[in-house]
């Protein structure tokens, strides 16, 4: 299986590391919803067939990525950055990259 | 009378084994049952028989997709061991163990049970030492086990490269004697001829397509072969329980969908006579009657409903039986395959009133359902006939990944990809 990394370019399955549902939100850290919780570490959407996931480039430029994939013919539909989908809600690399900016 | 025995054999073999009966009927459904069972595998049918046998609940369907056994009892690599660390699966699998040892008798069909033993290797004298803790937990529930050395292990198994210049040098290793190998094929079969002739009806070819309701209530399933009704539905699909839980509207579920593959050599002489495991990857391995070695690892590591894998795992699954028999490198594989592995969040199962009212779940079995099959069976009959959990299966619930009662027997957390 390859994935075409939007660096990289396409690249064998065995230089990236799955880290699951991309469906999951995590909520804000110092909510105390415990079922909010719950739901996020252990709830898993497990569909035959499109599959929103996050992958990380581990062995390449170690970005982290949203690949929608098919489960049961394993081809994939689209790449992209996670980075970008989520500024603003608890990605503390954009916040920090942002403020930086600001500061420039 | 035992309808196999040497003298039905002799008598058939005369008369030119023309009058074997069918080791199961092929009823078309019925409109209604007590109960209906989703999924002809080696858990659907044991809970059937169970319930037949155990409490007297005949008038049950067993709907399964494909053909008998056409999923993971078929596919499994056969081993039966019951050497966990956590009391909650020490009891279970023990209980299954039990069962095993007496399977072939109890169905009267020979299931092959071999008490060959297996052995986890070590290769660090801490993990030496953490098998030492396991097995005491273990013998401490009355589960046998046993530390060997590294001699002892020599002794065992002559092919396995023990020497100081193996990649990963073997330090000692951990056995349970009583832990072996079945014929896998031959478990759903005695079991479903057994639960067929308590009446059970076992319906193949007959897929489900949803569930019926009466209010909040499940009241039978639609099927590729009609409506069934039934006051009651259990779910025992194994990797396809996350499709057939979205058809009855659950959409999440503590479960991720993995495949995991097998395979097979061509057939050498006699060569290893238990079942190891490698401490340092994931690579187990026995040797089958008809000789030959089957073997597996990991699973490929990201969801998949395909039974079939990619060539990573492959590479790798080779390479660490390599590192363990390097006399094998010349041996050629005959087969792979993969299966649908239900993984859970904490790597141990799910055997349950619910999720919905009428409905029960079993469920979760990671890569290590086949040696569950008999005590699944009959936790999940007891389950169904007595609308609760019997005390062995009541740590196994659904909710307790949101209720901190997790059984993470290698504390990996909840990540499927490394239980």
């Amino acid at each position: 299986m390859l994935i075409t990394c939007p660096y990289c370019g396409p690249r064998d399955v065995i230089e990236f590391t799955y880290q699951g549902d991309g469906n999951r939100e995590r909520p804000d850290p110092a909510s105390q919803n415990f079922e909010a919780w719950n739901a996020y570490v252990y709830d898993r959407l497990n569909p035959a067939g499109d599959h929103n996931e996050i992958w990380q480039h581990s062995g390449g430029c170690r970005t982290h990525l949203r690949v929608v994939r098919n489960t049961l013919t394993h081809e994939i539909s689209s790449v992209a950055f996670v980075r970008g989908d989520h500024q603003g809600r608890g990605d503390h690399g954009s916040a920090a990259r942002r403020k930086a900016e600001d500061k420039s | 009378m035992a309808e196999y025995s040497a003298f039905s054999l002799l008598a058939n073999a005369l008369k030119g084994n023309k009058d074997w009966k069918p080791a199961w009927r092929k009823p078309d459904p019925k409109a209604s049952y007590d109960v209906i069972i989703i999924g002809g595998g080696g858990h659907g049918l044991a809970t059937a028989y169970y319930l037949a046998k155990e409490h007297g609940i005949t008038n049950v369907a067993v709907v399964e997709k494909g053909w008998l056994g056409s999923g993971n009892v078929g596919r499994n690599t056969t081993a039966v061991r019951s050497n966990y660390l956590l009391p909650a699966n020490t009891r279970f699998y023990e209980h299954s163990m039990k069962l095993w040892e007496n399977l072939s008798h109890e169905l009267n069909y020979n299931v092959m049970f071999s008490q060959r033993g297996c052995l986890n290797l070590a290769h660090t004298p801490a993990q030496f030492d953490d098998y030492a803790r396991r097995g005491n937990a273990m013998r401490h529930l009355g589960v046998d086990a046993e530390l060997m050395t590294k001699a002892e292990i020599k002794r065992l198994i002559p092919a396995l490269d023990i020497s100081d210049s193996a990649r990963f040098p073997v330090v000692g290793g951990l056995m349970q004697r009583r832990a072996g190998t079945a014929r896998h094929d031959a478990v759903a079969w005695g079991y479903a001829r057994g639960a067929d002739r308590r009446g059970v009806d076992i319906i193949e070819n007959c897929e489900v397509t949803g569930f019926l309701r009466d209010g909040d209530r499940i009241s039978g399933v639609t099927t590729s072969r009609g409506d069934i009704r039934a006051r009651k539905v259990a779910v025992a699909v194994a990797g396809s329980t996350g499709r057939v839980m979205q058809l009855a509207g659950i959409e999440t579920m503590p479960i991720e969908s993995h495949v995991l593959q097998a395979f097979v050599t061509e057939s050498l002489k006699p060569f290893i006579d238990t079942v190891v495991t490698f401490g340092m990857g994931h690579f187990y391995m026995s040797q089958s009657d008809k000789g030959g070695l089957i073997y597996g690892g990991d699973i490929d590591g990201y969801n998949s409903y395909a039974q079939r894998g990619n060539l990573p795992v492959v590479d790798e699954v080779m390479s660490e039986m390599l590192a363990l028999f390097p006399g094998l490198a010349r041996v050629r594989m005959l087969r792979s395959w993969g299966g649908v592995c239900d993984m859970s969040m904490d790597g141990s199962p799910i055997i349950t009133t619910g999720p919905l009212p009428g409905m029960y779940l079993n469920c979760g079995w990671c890569y290590g359902g086949f040696k569950a099959t008999p005590a699944s069976g009959w936790c999940f009959a007891w389950t169904i006939a007595k609308d609760q959990p019997h005390d062995l299966n009541a740590p196994f619930t659904l909710d307790r990944f949101h209720r901190g009662l997790v059984i993470d027997d290698k504390g990996q957390g909840a990540n499927p990809r490394l239980h």
